[in-house]
């Protein structure tokens, strides 16, 4: 008799192509990439990070009402978006704008989410950092954890009926992202065992970064964090360095190649990372780690510092040109920051829409209520900002 | 009807046994333009489920904006009400629950060709996620002639299935036959009164001006559900006409409802509204 015992096994293994100080560990693994290109992931995760710094700031002035950083993790979402085609569909947690950026999310779409004007796809209904879109395949995040891991699944089987009956269609996987705390949740298990029994063409990317909001991981899991949970489903799995561009990319790539096999199945990725940030801006994360621990991350290992080594390693990069990039980034930023800002919000008839697809009965009986109110008490309410006005509500 | 056989098992098929799962998947394939037609075995079981229905499927569309991406496509269908002895966990009747939360449709046919319209429409015509509660204890009960052709029967409004003057009888699924044997008894036993009998049959969003109507004409109103009544559909209902039809009550408005307690094994019979109590819910109006 003998007892399966996870602790005396061997913890799968990180797999890794380029080492903390931008050095290829295996030169047989050199990036087959052009420079150019590599050059834009690098651009891409450089604006990312200065649009988190300056709209973090922007939420600490009160301009908007909530932020969300990626730093740290800038790696693995543009690694990772690298690796799909445009018509790839993905499914995001909130912590991958990269992706986004990657895709072509435009720094006008980001802004007119954060401050939830006339042109944020939503309507002016999501928190900041819930983005969406539709011209880039990316459904729209929202806040509840881990239910977009069964939506995956689902939109993977969907994916791969499309291409049964239109054998013309490029081949399509769904990429979908979850940080290890929601990995806990219920719909975690759901999905990934569904996702496999029914053979969906899915690729699940755990952000491993160490937190889940005050959480450590010592107390979100004591397995082999996320990746060992992968095999249990039958499903092939990885376990990457999160601050390696050229790993997260390779072993994407290599996943997707592999979830189109055998008529479809889902692949995990766990990519190890750090979350340098706060959780958000209503968190003070100091509150329950070191600032020391923090710094000693920054410095010591960063996806974005890391690529730059390897770029300056080439001679595709030096100090001049990453002052002069800062710089325009901040102003294109900037530039949209403040038109975004001044934008108007959306009508106030967006209350109502959308929720199903015509306006109920009951809906449009509530509609009068509201602007019956607003009008015998015009004083009490301040409709200005909003999109035509009380002339929305009729 | 072997339906795996006939369309294959990429259409029809098993899922492992988790609601969420089923729910979210479904979910998942519909916001990619599928049409999916989840099942939940018994609707005591949709609550794991309760999450991907309220906070995702309800909300797709709303959340998405000028996308266009929604859940419209999905159809969950999920067998509900009692049969006697299926106790706590295969008697309930969440409709409430799911009438709480705007971007659902929650709909209850009462018969075999009312079943076939609603569910045809609701997976064909409503571009809104559907919750299909199917009474069970009509499965084998129920007999009538249905159209082997395909047909439609709107989500919206409800239906008029006897008119009257007297008293107006609003309920839906399989109640509407206690309440059809109730009238049928007094409208024997008092003569001179006529009961008109509304199906709901859409419990939301629901169709207000209809029984507004019938109570203008009627003034008294008797509602009928197998939930329980603390906050069930015929709060809703009561309090609509209290609000729409004021002026026009001759009666309070009696609730004849599963008691606001569980549905033990042996008190089936005791707990769901028979014809008796309907019938004296209907004498008691007529008399106040």
């Amino acid at each position: 008799m003998s007892f399966e015992r996870p602790h005396e096994r061997p913890a799968i293994p990180t797999y890794r192509i380029m080492d903390s100080e931008g050095v290829i560990v295996d030169p047989a693994n050199k990036p087959d990439v052009p420079s150019e290109e590599i050059v834009r992931w690098y651009k891409t995760m450089l604006q990312v990070s200065i649009m988190d710094v300056i709209m973090f700031e922007a939420q600490r002035q009160g301009r908007i009402s909530f932020y969300m950083v990626s730093a740290g993790e800038e790696g693995i979402a543009v690694g990772s978006a690298s690796a799909l085609i445009p018509e790839d569909v993905v499914f995001s947690q909130y912590r991958e704008p990269g992706v986004f950026a990657y895709r072509g999310f435009t720094l006008k779409d980001f802004m007119s989410q954060l401050f939830a004007n006339k042109y944020d796809t939503s309507k002016g209904r999501n928190p900041p950092v819930h983005y969406g879109s539709s011209r880039l395949n990316m459904h729209t995040i929202s806040s509840t954890l881990a239910t977009q891991i069964p939506h995956a699944a689902g939109a993977a089987y969907a994916v791969k009926m499309r291409g049964l009956q239109d054998p013309t269609l490029p081949k399509r996987v769904v990429a979908c992202y979850f940080g290890e705390g929601a990995a806990s949740e219920g719909d975690f298990h759901a999905a990934l065992n569904i996702a496999s029994t029914r053979h969906c063409p899915v690729i699940y990317i755990c952000r491993n970064n160490g937190f889940a909001i005050s959480t450590p991981t010592l107390e979100q899991y004591s397995g082999d964090g996320i990746a060992s949970r992968g095999v249990g489903y039958g499903i092939d799995t990885i376990r990457v360095d999160g601050n390696d561009i050229f790993a997260v990319r390779q072993a994407t790539l290599k996943a997707r190649e592999m979830a189109l096999e055998d008529g479809g199945k889902p692949i995990l990725i766990e990519a190890m990372s750090y979350r340098v940030s706060h959780h958000s801006t209503s968190d003070d994360s100091f509150a329950y780690r070191a600032k020391v621990e923090v710094e000693q991350w920054k410095r010591r290992d960063n996806p974005i510092t890391r690529l730059r080594k390897w770029l300056e390693g080439q001679g595709l990069w030096n100090d001049q040109m990453e002052q002069e990039e800062r710089s325009k980034l901040r102003k294109e930023v900037l530039k949209e920051f403040s038109a975004a800002e001044n934008e108007k919000q959306p009508p106030l008839v967006s209350m109502w829409t959308d929720m199903y697809e015509e306006l109920t009965d009951e809906a449009k009986t509530q509609i009068k209520e509201l602007r019956d109110i607003i009008e015998r008490y015009p004083d009490e309410y301040d409709l200005s900002a909003f999109e035509g006005g009380i002339e929305s509500l009729k | 009807m072997k339906l795996a056989d006939e369309f294959g098992s990429e259409r029809v098929f098993n899922t492992p046994l988790s609601e969420q799962g089923i729910v979210g998947f479904a979910i998942g394939a519909a916001a990619e333009g599928m049409k999916p037609v989840a099942e939940i075995q018994f609707a005591d079981y949709s609550y794991p489920a309760f999450d991907q229905l309220v906070n995702e499927a309800a909300k797709y569309r709303y959340r998405e904006g000028s996308t266009g991406r929604s859940a419209g496509g999905l159809v969950v269908r999920m067998p509900c009400g009692g049969v006697g002895h299926g106790a706590m966990y295969h008697s309930q009747s969440p409709e409430a629950l799911y009438s709480h939360i705007p971007g659902l449709r929650v709909v209850m046919p009462r018969s075999p060709s009312q079943a076939k319209g609603l569910l045809l429409s609701a997976i064909l015509d409503a571009n809104d996620p559907v919750i299909f509660m199917e009474p069970k204890i009509l499965y084998r009960s129920a007999v009538e002639h249905v159209p082997a052709q395909s047909y439609t029967i709107s989500l919206d409004g409800a239906e008029i299935l006897k008119t009257g003057d007297s008293v107006t009888v609003v309920s839906y699924g399989h109640p509407l036959y206690t309440c059809s044997q109730a009238i049928a008894a007094i409208e024997r036993d008092f003569k001179g009164v006529t009961i008109e009998l509304i199906d709901l049959k859409s419990i939301y969003p629901w169709d207000r001006n209809t029984v507004l109507k019938s109570v203008q004409k009627t003034g008294r109103t008797v509602v009928v559900h197998e939930a329980m009544r603390n906050l069930g559909v015929g709060a809703e209902v009561a309090a609509t006409i209290q609000d729409g039809a004021f002026l026009r009550l001759e009666a309070p408005v009696q609730r004849v409802t599963g008691w606001s307690t569980h549905v033990g094994l042996l008190y089936d019979k005791y707990n769901h509204p028979d014809v008796v109590r309907v019938y004296d819910a209907i004498k008691k109006t007529l008399d106040y």
